[in-house]
């Protein structure tokens, strides 16, 4: 069995203030998957990703990256580590081309080694013309890409998004979506952080939920959601309601002329339903969930947790 | 890939990347000692020198030109570390640096290879600036190559300390106003201290920068207030200091780290 990409144990972080951020956490990734750090503002998921790329030095506990200690054996760690922060951290002056290209001599390669991988890593992004710019003179989400080009310059096999899609309008955060899918389907690992929990339903397979320094649930997405006990679905009909509508068995009610909102329970059938409304000549248009259901859990085991 | 190889490409790296950010901003960093030498040595050189006459045997020009070619080379190379060094701090792009697999003795090089390339390089454009005022005659080139490489050494160390210990801008101006100015002015750049009282002049064997002056005015005049091989012994001590004391602040993560 192959190496795990991440093995975190007992890691802790007391800050020179006193506050602890970490209060001795456990995690193991796997290496191929696309694992989510979830948590609520302050949780410890920027301190936990900063002690991994050696930004933040830890307390006590010990964290691997591909079966290298970060502390111990840091330069072997990081080798294979590509690090998305949070916060724009390139120099404000440099142009777009020359920071992938620092970056990678950071990592002992030089230029004519990696412009074939700068060039296409740019125009995956969408940077490309955008080379010979100062990294000040691009938008938001151009720095956001550009940042994720920096980090896979060298092609690590591991890497890490602190947050990578915030401030980022729908279109951009779609295909960022789709080039991190991309990367995680030719092997790369993702470890991520995002506040967005509808990016974590939609793109990891694992998932572990942190707060206040101390991990409450670590498991698969698809486990997770099956522990959600009611989920709530909008129908849109192509009919009029009519007010004898009945669905016996159903928590629902009406929301609009033509639409109806309807609370499953685990166990009950969607096709129960469908079959009802059939039997009252009720067509349904399109059919949607409420809320995020990823996001339901999470405030009710933040919740619960505390 | 062997490690040696990533440090050394790393370390050029670095170095070119400081490079070139001193050429990018030549109007801010290579330009201006130009110009204030220039007004010294029309001043003090010209004007002033005149009156005066000679000092321990040449010229007044003369005498004067040593010391502000090594004041433009300390002051360049301490400046150019601690801005470059801290301003990357400012704006987290030292981070580059530190999730890759970069040695700090790696990056310290780098940082004071850069220093270096711009203390000496302003150095040389002083040095021709006062070709025009006065014709130089070098009485050892190896000493003036030493003690240029060593001083530009050991400011560009100075530098780096200050930029990893800074935690706001002014903290980066403190040691080259209060410090290195006072000493530069006061380590015999405009006067022999052979000029001074007796307690004045054992007072002024504890300032290094008169033994770096007078060191390199032994390499281009042949003339010295000190013992030259005392001055080249304690250039080297503090190289080696300096780097300790750069290492152990890495290593700690001071100022990097949290």
């Amino acid at each position: 069995m192959s190496v795990p990409a991440l093995v975190v144990k007992d890691l802790t972080k007391v800050y020179n203030n006193g506050f602890k951020a970490l209060k001795g956490i456990n995690l193991s990734v796997q290496q191929g998957d696309f694992f989510a750090l979830l948590g609520p503002n302050g949780a410890g998921k920027s301190t936990t990703l900063g002690i991994l790329s050696g930004l933040v030095q830890k307390t006590s506990g010990t964290a691997e990256v591909m079966g290298f200690d970060v502390n111990t054996e840091a330069f072997s760690a990081r080798r294979y580590l590509g690090v998305v922060p949070q916060e724009f951290n390139f120099n404000q002056f440099e142009k777009v081309y020359d920071i992938l290209i620092t970056q990678a001599g950071y990592f002992g390669l030089t230029h004519s080694q990696v412009k074939d991988e700068a060039e296409k890593l740019l125009k995956e992004l969408d940077l490309w013309e955008h080379r010979n710019k100062q990294s000040r003179m691009l938008s938001g989400g151009m720095k956001r890409r550009l940042m994720i080009a920096r980090a896979l310059i060298h092609k690590p096999k591991v890497l890490i998004l602190d947050e990578p899609t915030a401030g980022v309008d729908i279109e951009i955060r779609r295909s960022m979506w789709e080039f991190m899918q991309e990367l995680n389907n030719q092997g790369t690992t993702i470890i991520l952080t995002t506040h967005y929990l509808e990016e974590a339903e939609q793109l990891c397979r694992n998932i572990a939920i942190i707060d206040e320094g101390e991990i409450i649930k670590s498991t698969s997405v698809r486990n997770l959601l099956t522990q959600l006990n009611t989920e709530v679905f909008i129908l849109d009909l192509n009919t009029t309601l009519p007010d004898n509508v009945s669905l016996e068995g159903f928590d629902y009610k009406r929301i609009a002329e033509d639409g109806l909102e309807i609370t499953v329970n685990r166990g009950q059938s969607i096709n129960h339903i469908f079959a009802m409304l059939t039997e009252q000549n009720i067509e349904v248009r399109s059919m949607r969930t409420k809320s995020n259901r990823l996001e339901e859990l999470f405030v009710a085991l933040v919740k619960g947790y505390k | 890939m062997s490690m040696l190889r990533i440090q050394w490409v790393a370390f050029n790296t670095i170095f070119q990347k400081e490079v070139r950010r001193f050429m990018r901003i030549w109007m801010q960093t290579l330009l201006p000692p130009a110009i204030t030498m220039t007004l010294y040595f029309v001043v003090f050189g010209q004007l002033i020198g005149k009156r005066v006459g000679e000092m321990d045997g040449v010229d007044y020009m003369s005498f004067i030109v040593p010391g502000l070619i090594m004041m433009s080379v300390i002051t360049s190379a301490y400046s150019n570390v601690s801005s470059s060094f801290f301003s990357n701090k400012f704006q987290h792009s030292v981070e580059e640096l530190m999730v890759a697999p970069v040695h700090p003795l790696t990056m310290l090089f780098g940082y004071v290879a850069g220093g270096m390339a711009r203390g000496i390089g302003v150095g040389i454009i002083v040095t021709l600036v006062s070709l025009y005022f006065t014709s130089l005659q070098i009485h050892n080139i190896w000493v003036v190559i030493l003690v240029v490489v060593l001083a530009a050494t050991v400011f560009s160390l100075g530098g780096f300390v200050n930029g990893l210990l800074a935690t706001k801008f002014d903290d980066v101006s403190i040691v080259p106003t209060f410090f290195i100015a006072p000493l530069t002015y006061l380590g015999g750049v405009f006067y022999s201290i052979s000029l001074l009282p007796e307690f004045w002049q054992k007072v002024s064997l504890l300032n290094p920068i008169l033994h770096l002056v007078n060191t390199f005015r032994y390499g281009v005049l042949g003339i010295s207030d000190i013992n030259i091989m005392v001055a080249l012994s304690m250039l080297v001590v503090f190289v080696v200091l300096l780097t300790l004391w750069s290492l152990w602040l890495l290593n700690k993560g001071t100022g990097l780290r949290k």
